[in-house]
C-alpha cells in the first residue's frame, strides 16, 4: 500500500547532471576544479588562522598580563602561584585540548571536500 | 657509578648501530616501515629525537638561574608543534618531502631555492649539535672529573659510529624507546626528590627569592619583555622549521595521520616538560649556588638524598642526559650528512660517509673553540634561525599560491642571513649590552618579521616567476590521499 516515493526537484536532478565528475575538473585544472581547491584552502586556512589568533591571544597576552596586573602575579592556585600554575603545568593539556579540536575540524572539512567531489 | 652509566649506554648505542637490524637510509625503507608505524610509536620517535640536552638538563639549569621567565623555553617548545600541526603537518607529509630541501624544491620546482635551502638546514643541524657536544663535555666533567673536551668527543665519535654503520636512525622504535627512558631518567628521581622534600617539612623559596626569582619579568634582566615575546617567536614558529623533526613525519602512511601524531606529540612533550620546571624549583631551594650551570638535574639527587641511593639517581639521570645528546645528535646527524652528501657532494655511499665526518667535526670544533653558552640559550639561537628562514618558506609555500622562486629565495637570504649574523655575533663577541644586545641575543622579534615581508614583496614585485606546477602542487599538499586525483609525478631524490 505505502510505497516509497522519491521526492525530488527535477531542477536539482538536472544541475546535478554534470558531464565530468568534479575530480575530473581538478586533474584538468579548470576553473571549476580551481574553485574546488580554492574552497578547500580557505577553509583549512580560516581554521588554521583562528587557531593562531587564539594562541596568539593567549600566549601573547600572558607576559602583558602578568606585568600589567600585579594581582595576577600574586595570586595562588592551590598554593601555587598562578604563573607557575599557568606556564608550568596547566598550559599544556590546554595545547592538547586545542589540537584535538582542531585535528577533528580540519578531518570534518576533508570529509565534507571529499563528499563534494565525489558527488556524481 | 655514573661512568658506569655513561659507558653502558654508549656501548648499546654502538651495539645497535653495529649489530643491529640493518635498515638502511634510503627513503622506501621509510616508506615500507610507516605502514606498521602507529601514531604513538611515531610521536614516542619524534619525541625521543626531539628532547635534546637542552631539554633534559638546560632548561632546569636556565630556570633556577633566572627563574620563571625561562618557563616560556619549554612552552615554545611545545607549543610549536602546535604551530606546526595547524599551518604545515598534513601538508607536509602529502607533499612526499623527505627533507627541507626536498620541500623547497618541489614547491618551487627550482634548484636554486633547493640548495639554498640545504645550506640553511646545515647551519641550523650544526648550530643545534654544537651545545650537545659542549653540554656533554661539562656533563662528564661533573660526574667523572675528565676535562671538558673528553665528553663531547666521545659522544661524536659514537654519533659518527653509528651513523656510518647505517643502524639506530632509521630504526623508529629505537628513538621511541628514547622518549620513555628519558622521562624515566628523570621522573623517578623526581619522586625521592618530593619525598625528601615532603620529609624536610616542605621548606619554600628564600624570602628574596620569592619577590624577584619566582615572579614574571622581575628577575632583572634588561629589556625582559622583549626577549619574552622575542624567545615565544623564536620557539613556537622555529619548531617546524628543524631538520631533524621533519624527517619523521615522512613515516606517517597519510596527511590524516600525521596530524593525529603530532597531537600525540603534544602529550607526551607537555608531560615530559612538566619535570624540569620541578627540577628548577627545588634546586632553587635547596642548591642555589649551582646557579649559572647547566649541572642541577645532574647535582640535586646528590644534594638532596646522598648515600647510595643518591649515587644510583644521579647514574640514571647521567644515563638520561647521555641518551639526550646521542639521540638528537644522531638524528641531526644524519640530516645534516644527507644534504651534504646529495646537494653538495654529488651523492653515493662514499659522499654519504665524508659528509657524515663533516657533520659532526664542524660542530665539535665549534664545541671546543667558541666560549661555553647555556645549552638552552644556543638551541634557542638555532630556533631563531629556522623561524627566519623555514618558517616563512612552509607557511607561505603551503598556503600562498603566488610565492614565487625569486620571492623565496630573497627571502631565505635577508631571513636566514640576518638571524644567522645575529647568532655568530652573539656566541663569539656576545654577550653585549644595551637594546642592541637584547636585539642580538634574541633576533626573532625583527628577523622573522623581515623573513615574510621580504618574501611576499619580491613575489610581488616578480609574478612571471610564479612556478608553472603550482596548482597541481597544491591539489598534492591538500587534498585528503583516498581521492582519486591527479597529484603530479614529482619524488625526492634518494
Amino acid at each position: 500500500m505505502n510505497r516509497r516515493v522519491a521526492v525530488t526537484s527535477p531542477r536539482t536532478a538536472a544541475a546535478r547532471r554534470r558531464r565530468y565528475p568534479a575530480t575530473r575538473e581538478i586533474d584538468e585544472q579548470t576553473r571549476l576544479g580551481e574553485l574546488y581547491m580554492r574552497s578547500l584552502l580557505r577553509t583549512q586556512f580560516r581554521l588554521a588562522l583562528f587557531v593562531c589568533t587564539v594562541l596568539v591571544c593567549v600566549v601573547g597576552g600572558l607576559p602583558l598580563a602578568f606585568l600589567l596586573l600585579p594581582d595576577l602575579r600574586e595570586a595562588d592556585v592551590l598554593g601555587i602561584p598562578l604563573p607557575w600554575a599557568v606556564l608550568a603545568g596547566l598550559i599544556y593539556p590546554a595545547f592538547v585540548g586545542g589540537a584535538w579540536l582542531y585535528v577533528r575540524q580540519a578531518e570534518r572539512n576533508e570529509r565534507h571536500f571529499a563528499d563534494l567531489v565525489e558527488r556524481r | 657509578m655514573s661512568l658506569t652509566a655513561v659507558v653502558i649506554v654508549m656501548v648499546a648505542a654502538v651495539l645497535i648501530g653495529a649489530f643491529g637490524i640493518r635498515f638502511s637510509r634510503t627513503t622506501s625503507d621509510f616508506y615500507v616501515a610507516s605502514r606498521t608505524v602507529s601514531p604513538l610509536w611515531n610521536a614516542s620517535a619524534i619525541g625521543g629525537e626531539y628532547l635534546s640536552g637542552a631539554s633534559f638538563l638546560g632548561i632546569a639549569g636556565l630556570i633556577l638561574t633566572y627563574g620563571i621567565d625561562m618557563l616560556w623555553l619549554p612552552v615554545g617548545w611545545t607549543g610549536g608543534y602546535l604551530v606546526l600541526l595547524v599551518l604545515v603537518s598534513a601538508p607536509l607529509r602529502r607533499s612526499g618531502a623527505y627533507t627541507l630541501p626536498d620541500f623547497a624544491e618541489a614547491r618551487l620546482e627550482s634548484v636554486a631555492v633547493r640548495r639554498t635551502a640545504g645550506v640553511l638546514v646545515v647551519l641550523i643541524g650544526w648550530l643545534y649539535l654544537m651545545p650537545q657536544f659542549q653540554s656533554a663535555g661539562l656533563v662528564l666533567r661533573t660526574v667523572t672529573g675528565a676535562p671538558v673536551w673528553a665528553g663531547g668527543l666521545l659522544v661524536a665519535l659514537v654519533v659518527a659510529v653509528n651513523v656510518l654503520s647505517g643502524g639506530m636512525r632509521s630504526i623508529t622504535f629505537v628513538q621511541a624507546f628514547q622518549y620513555w627512558l628519558k622521562l624515566t631518567a628523570l621522573a623517578l628521581p623526581l619522586i625521592f626528590l618530593l619525598l625528601v622534600w615532603r620529609h624536610d617539612g616542605s621548606p619554600g623559596l628564600a624570602a628574596q627569592d620569592a619577590l624577584t626569582w619566582q615572579v614574571p619579568l622581575s628577575s632583572g634582566k634588561e629589556y625582559g619583555l622583549y626577549s619574552t615575546y622575542s624567545l615565544i617567536l623564536a620557539t613556537f614558529l622555529g619548531t617546524m622549521g628543524l631538520p631533524h623533526v621533519l624527517v619523521r613525519f615522512y613515516t606517517n602512511p597519510d596527511g590524516r595521520a600525521a596530524r593525529r601524531t603530532t597531537l600525540v606529540v603534544l602529550s607526551l612533550l607537555g608531560a615530559f616538560y612538566l619535570l624540569p620546571a620541578a627540577y628548577g624549583w627545588l634546586g632553587r631551594v635547596y642548591a642555589p649556588q649551582l646557579a649559572g650551570t647547566d649541572a642541577v638535574v645532574l647535582e640535586l639527587p646528590g644534594v638532596m638524598i646522598g648515600g647510595t641511593l643518591g649515587d644510583l639517581l644521579t647514574a640514571l639521570v647521567t644515563a638520561g642526559a647521555f641518551a639526550a645528546f646521542l639521540s638528537t645528535s644522531s638524528g641531526l646527524t644524519v640530516s645534516v650528512a644527507g644534504v651534504i652528501a646529495q646537494d653538495l657532494l654529488g651523492g653515493g655511499v662514499r659522499s654519504f660517509r665524508i659528509a657524515t665526518l663533516l657533520a659532526v667535526a664542524v660542530p665539535l670544533g665549534l664545541a671546543l673553540w667558541a666560549r661555553a653558552l647555556p645549552v638552552a640559550d644556543v638551541v634557542g639561537l638555532a630556533f631563531a634561525v629556522a623561524a627566519s628562514s623555514f618558517c616563512p618558506l612552509l607557511v607561505l609555500g603551503i598556503w600562498w599560491r603566488r610565492l614565487t622562486t625569486t620571492g623565496a629565495l630573497a627571502g631565505l637570504f635577508a631571513g636566514g642571513g640576518l638571524a644567522c649574523a645575529a647568532v655568530l655575533a652573539t656566541i663569539i663577541g656576545g654577550p653585549y649590552d644595551g637594546v642592541a644586545g637584547a636585539l642580538v641575543a634574541q633576533p626573532a622579534a625583527w628577523s622573522v618579521p623581515i623573513a615574510f615581508t621580504v618574501m611576499v614583496a619580491v613575489s610581488f614585485l616578480t609574478p612571471h616567476r610564479v612556478p608553472p606546477g603550482v596548482g597541481r602542487t597544491m591539489v598534492r599538499l591538500h587534498t585528503p590521499e583516498d581521492l582519486d586525483l591527479d597529484r603530479g609525478d614529482w619524488r625526492p631524490k634518494g
